[in-house]
């Protein structure tokens, strides 16, 4: 089975600091796969590297066989490698609904049209109500997304992600700063998505990674310290000692 | 599923707009003697229009816009001062030259964050201004540019003293441009301008190419201080170094953050109330006139966020909530 996303090798150095050091990881096509690690173990850096907002100091990222490393972060997106933050980073001013179908008028390459006004786009604002619904944003569609709660903030992060209709989704803690009611529901998003579409995610909950993740790496000091499938990594003595023990603990 | 387009802003006249376009034309019939300031406020308006689609909605920090300002200017006054006095052919050659010159510039302006966009069009105004004092051969440099002869608008109407020519004309251009800015800043375009300006690092995540869409908003924000520069010529058939002087940059600026930025009348609203207030304090005192409106600009930016249009929606929300 081909490789939808892969890195070989990569790393990053910040001066002196290696935050992702050798990694090499490779993800099927369809994977559910958690990235975990102690803090600073260079997860969201590593996130980085695949979407293009940091460039590595060595090694190579290969979207299905197209080698990647140097394309700047929007063309990625065009070829389906979209993205979440650890921390919202939304369009404040903007409504919800607008911000969904920038996405979406984006990802159709109609985006630069000037003749129309967007509620004109009738198809487009359709699916971005749509997609609201189904994240139970709908009643929140004319509201300004910084005035949402952080917690339904959380769901338009996943809805912008969702309306560039990824092949490959990175999620950098999407449920972190939630309520654990609440991330049933983002998470409920993620198990949602067709089959083909692959995920990446870094979470701190293990009863979340062990519940949703198919395989796990484990990084630690920028390194991979382990990878398998949850049995394996839950019986690893060294991720017992350096992440998991503490939560056991 | 629910279409759902009236959640999304509305794109209909509102009552008010219309109000708002009858002054104008109400104004020159109640107040002739002012048709001559009335078309310096209109040609403002349309430079503080395209500084609002540059500042406003491509969150695009410049204080050097009257470069384009004046390079329309000086075009439209060039082509009347050699014979080519035909105005609205003047207008186009000058919107498209100025266009040029922001398209060329604006890779140095969207490369860098605020204080770097502040600079670098700093810079390129005196650039600008510093190149058309030392070519006095062809600008007339500090003494202006002479020679300006105008043809007929239309091939009806010719410039008149009294100014009702310059009024007419300049409303109608400010208008046409309003018209199209309008619908631009409706469009997904002016929605990716919007994203752009409220979240600059969040778009390449969602696959918006932002450079090109800042390189796009920036060559036409000096397509239409062009034309204003234009009007400005061919209304007053004089040209001068200050039309592309820092000050007009920083009055320009001025005015759309009286208005508000971001929402196109507060261009036309903070421009009117700035000209007419300059018109009416230098009347009391030609010499202390700018204390006032320093103090206007300081209780403005404490008092009324958001401008003119800003003060008023805070107000509009703080009554209508239950």
């Amino acid at each position: 089975m081909s490789n939808a996303l892969r890195t070989e090798q990569l790393t990053r150095r910040f001066g002196a600091l290696e935050a992702v050091c050798d990694v090499s990881l490779a993800l099927p096509r369809g994977a559910r796969h958690a990235l975990i690690g102690p803090n600073g173990a260079g997860k969201t850096t590593l996130i980085n590297l695949l979407t293009g907002a940091l460039p590595p100091t060595s090694g190579d990222v290969y979207l299905g066989d197209e080698r990647i490393t140097h394309l700047r972060q929007h063309p990625r997106v065009k070829r389906g490698l979209t993205r979440t933050f650890q921390i919202n980073t939304l369009f404040g001013g903007l409504t919800v609904l607008e911000s969904v179908l920038l996405a979406i008028l984006e990802r159709e390459g109609r985006a630069a049209e000037w003749r129309r006004p967007v509620a004109r786009y009738a198809e487009d604002v359709e699916e971005a109500m749509d997609l609201l619904a189904t994240l139970r944003l709908a009643d929140d569609a004319d509201r300004r997304t910084a005035t949402l709660p952080y917690g339904r903030q959380r769901l338009v992060e996943i809805a912008l992600a969702l309306a560039t209709r990824p092949r490959i989704l990175l999620l950098d803690e999407p449920a972190a700063g939630i309520p654990a009611a609440e991330s049933g529901e983002v998470f409920g998003a993620i198990a949602d998505l067709p089959p083909s579409v692959t995920v990446l995610f870094i979470e701190h909950d293990m009863g979340l990674v062990f519940r949703f993740a198919q395989r796990i790496t484990v990084l630690a000091g920028g390194r991979i310290l382990a990878e398998g499938e949850p049995e394996e990594i839950r019986r690893d003595e060294r991720v017992r000692a350096v992440y998991l023990g503490r939560e056991d603990g | 599923m629910n279409a759902a387009p009236h959640l999304l802003p509305s794109v209909r006249w509102h009552p008010a707009e219309y109000a708002l376009w009858l002054v104008p034309i109400a104004c020159f019939f109640l107040f002739p003697g002012y048709r001559v300031l009335g078309s310096q406020v209109f040609i403002t308006a349309l430079f503080a229009l395209s500084l609002d689609l540059v500042l406003g909605y491509a969150g695009i920090l410049t204080l050097g816009h009257a470069a384009f300002f004046g390079l329309g200017a000086y075009t439209a006054g060039l082509l009347a001062a050699h014979g080519w006095g035909e105005p609205l052919s003047g207008l186009a050659a000058a919107a498209a030259l100025a266009a040029l010159a922001g398209y060329l510039v604006s890779f140095l302006v969207v490369r860098g964050e605020d204080l770097a966009r502040l600079m670098v069009t700093l810079g390129i105004g005196f650039l600008f201004y510093e190149a058309a004092n030392r070519a006095a051969g062809l600008t007339g440099g500090v003494d202006g540019l002479p020679g300006i002869a105008m043809g007929k608008v239309l091939g009806v109407f010719s410039f008149d003293l009294a100014g009702d020519t310059a009024y007419v004309y300049s409303l109608a251009v400010l208008f046409v441009v309003f018209v199209l800015a309008r619908r631009l800043v409706a469009s997904p375009f002016g929605l990716s301008l919007r994203g752009i300006r409220e979240n600059r690092a969040r778009m390449p995540a969602i696959g918006a190419p932002v450079r090109r869409r800042l390189v796009a908003a920036f060559t036409i924000g000096a397509g239409v201080a062009g034309l204003a520069g234009a009007l400005l010529a061919q209304t007053t058939q004089f040209v001068g170094l200050d039309s592309l002087g820092f000050g007009r940059s920083a009055d320009v600026m001025i005015m759309l953050v009286l208005g508000g930025t971001g929402r196109l009348y507060g261009a036309l609203l903070g421009t009117a109330l700035f000209m007419l207030a300059q018109d009416y304090l230098a009347g009391i005192n030609p010499v202390y006139w700018q204390f006032w409106l320093g103090l206007l600009l300081v209780a403005f930016v404490f008092f009324a966020r958001g401008g003119i249009l800003g003060a008023a929606e805070t107000l509009r929300r703080r009554f209508s909530r239950p």
